[in-house]
């Protein structure tokens, strides 16, 4: 089983961002690694310069490199950066949305979970055309993903497995909408939510959480105790997409748990103390509410 | 421009072709589409009278095949494209890339339109439909200001149609999960948002509570109407403020925008709601009809001409006002 480190979905700081890639890099026990802005295109410039040194770190480190694309295009900006990420770039991109399909198709490329891939056929579609690996929707059940990795076995399927679900995104700027602000002079205030905004219910219920156009889960996905199921099922690699806990524990979890160091449940016991403050679900794996979440044993 | 109406049921196709539609759309009874709601939807024999109808009367029909074929169980959507070419619906409004090369490779004869579900928000994604499954027209997601689709228009040879009146989603449609992480019940997989079988309201000390899935969307004081709990547009509560975060219970209506969109070179207005009564569905045609004789006229168009009939009492520009965002 590979572990991938998804792109960082947030808006941290470009020296933590940086740093943050770094650490991955010497001590993460990660195979792949995303690097690029997928939810807003306004923060790119912030990091953009540093992507270069980020990206020769991991790859002198041994890791696989992709780049991300954005997940939703509709400013001219937008597609033209994604035009020329797609056709330009010397790594695998990951495409995020139709918009870089539509330069990859042909090429070697990986898709990721902002793609609908929901059946066997569009799968079947997308490697004929050039995908090697392809992040499955997080909303997908285990039933699919039996079906699909059965289906399919020139893909390498990867499962969202671990931090917030990303559950929408909007043409809408929620976190300038919440400071009053426009999305236009938004003054970047989602860097003030490295981990989301909590949105709660009116009763108090932790329930979303906000990161500018993109709404998440305030759960935490986390697959740990499947990936035994997982591993059987034909699935190539797990997902872990950062928080701002210590990612490096959690990669070293998933890691001892794929080898067969850890069982299952000393695994989930290593996240529970690794991110304390965060509540955990599988529904969606499961096949029931994402939000809920059912023991190992159970699901 | 042409008129493209919702009809949820047969009668409701008749209403809407007798009240001025150019085409209508519709679904299959079953997850399908994406207003797969009891009680909604044509059989394939409906279709096919359907059909029969609106093409007695100078009408289309056009069919929703607009959710994401579940894995393993593909033969119901490839069952639903051949009976809807076989019912002779004068396009397929798709979403699926999988059903999308189906439909192309089986009937290269049959338009193909891509559903807003695809969420095709610029020309490069337009291109990779027109140029891979020879797709005719797209059905515009609800993210974009109206110079937007002008530029849009202008880079693609592929028709335009965007949504004019109704439900609105605040999220780009097809990338949204919000649902089935409360209900495990979502628009891509199921055909249903925010499902009225996870519904429930409490009434305690004179406030109705509204939750969906176990989770409370929102709460209303006396007087105050419960509106259904639509996940997106609901009230929740951070650390800045509380209150209608994603989106106010507001409808679009673009009527006054018709003018600007028929500058930009858009090919078809739509309106939402196949799950809305006969009398809604009239109601909102002719208003239509009677809105896009003004402007082929040169008259005025009436403005909140159709506000009564929307679901919050109020109404919205969307994103087609680009301040929206």
């Amino acid at each position: 089983m590979k572990l991938t480190l998804g792109p960082v979905l947030y808006n941290w700081e470009p020296s933590v961002w940086r740093d943050f890639y770094f650490r991955i890099a010497d001590e993460a026990p990660v195979d792949v690694v995303c690097v690029g802005e997928v939810v807003c295109s306004k923060r790119l410039p912030f990091f953009q310069d540093l992507v270069p040194e980020v990206v020769e770190r991991l790859a002198a480190a041994g890791k696989e490199v992709l780049l991300s694309s954005q997940a939703l295009i509709t400013l001219e900006r937008e597609r033209r950066q994604t035009a020329s990420l797609a056709r330009e770039a010397d790594l695998l991109v990951e495409a995020n949305d139709v918009t870089a399909l539509a330069h990859l198709v042909g090429r070697p490329h990986a898709v990721g979970p902002y793609v609908n891939v929901y059946n066997e056929s569009t799968l079947a579609w997308l490697a004929r055309n050039g995908a090697s690996r392809v992040c499955l929707p997080p909303e997908l059940p285990a039933s699919s993903i039996v079906a699909l990795a059965k289906a399919c076995s020139d893909v390498e399927l990867e499962v969202w497995s671990f931090g917030r679900v990303p559950l929408a995104i909007s043409a809408r700027c929620y976190h300038a909408r919440l400071h009053k602000l426009t999305k236009d002079n938004c003054q970047f205030v989602c860097g003030k939510d490295p981990d989301g905004l909590p949105t709660d219910t009116l009763d108090g219920q932790a329930f979303l959480s906000v990161n500018g156009v993109q709404t998440l889960s305030s759960t935490y996905a986390n697959l740990i105790g499947s990936l035994p199921d997982l591993a059987a099922m034909g699935v190539a690699a797990c997902r872990l997409s950062p928080q701002t806990c210590d990612m490096i524990a959690v990669a070293s979890a998933f890691r001892g748990v794929a080898n067969g160091m850890l069982d299952p449940a000393e695994g989930q016991h290593a996240l529970d103390l690794i991110c304390a403050e965060a509540s955990f679900s599988n529904g969606f794996f499961s096949g029931t509410a994402g939000a809920h979440h059912k023991a190992a044993a159970a699901v | 421009m042409e008129l493209i109406c919702p009809a949820g049921t047969p009668s409701s196709l008749r209403t809407a072709v007798d009240a001025g539609a150019d085409a209508v759309y519709c679904g299959f009874r079953n997850e399908t589409n994406a207003r797969n709601f009891p009680g909604l939807n044509f059989s394939p024999e409906e279709l096919a009278e359907g059909v029969t109808y609106a093409h007695r009367r100078g009408a289309k029909v056009l069919v929703a095949i607009n959710t994401f074929p579940r894995a393993g169980a593909i033969g119901l959507w490839h069952q639903a494209v051949d009976d809807a070419v076989k019912a002779g619906a004068a396009a397929l409004i798709l979403c699926d890339i999988g059903l999308m090369a189906y439909t192309a490779e089986h009937y290269p004869g049959t338009r193909l339109h891509v559903s807003v579900q695809a969420a095709a928000a610029n020309v490069d994604a337009i291109r990779f439909y027109v140029e891979r499954f020879n797709a005719k027209r797209v059905v515009l997601p609800r993210v974009l200001s109206v110079p937007e689709i002008a530029a849009i228009t202008r880079g693609t040879a592929c028709e335009v149609e965007v949504f004019v009146f109704g439900g609105l989603c605040a999220m780009a449609e097809g990338r949204c999960s919000l649902s089935s992480y409360a209900t495990g019940l979502s628009p891509n997989m199921n055909g249903v948002c925010s499902p009225a079988s996870h519904v429930a309201y409490e009434e305690q000390h004179g406030t109705i509570t509204s939750r969906l899935g176990g989770f409370t969307i929102n709460k209303f004081g006396s007087g105050e109407p419960a509106a259904y709990p639509t996940l997106c547009k609901g009230r929740f509560r951070t650390d800045l403020s509380t209150g209608y975060i994603f989106e106010d219970p507001v409808s679009l209506d673009a009527a006054t925008l018709l003018p600007g969109l028929r500058d930009a070179g858009v090919t078809a207005l739509k309106i939402e709601g196949r799950q809305r009564s006969r009398a809604y569905i009239e109601n909102v045609v002719r208003s239509f009809r009677e809105a896009l004789s003004a402007l082929d006229e040169g008259r005025p168009i009436p403005a909140g001409m159709l506000r009564p009939l929307s679901e919050g009492q109020s109404n919205t520009l969307g994103a087609y006002r680009k301040t929206w965002r």
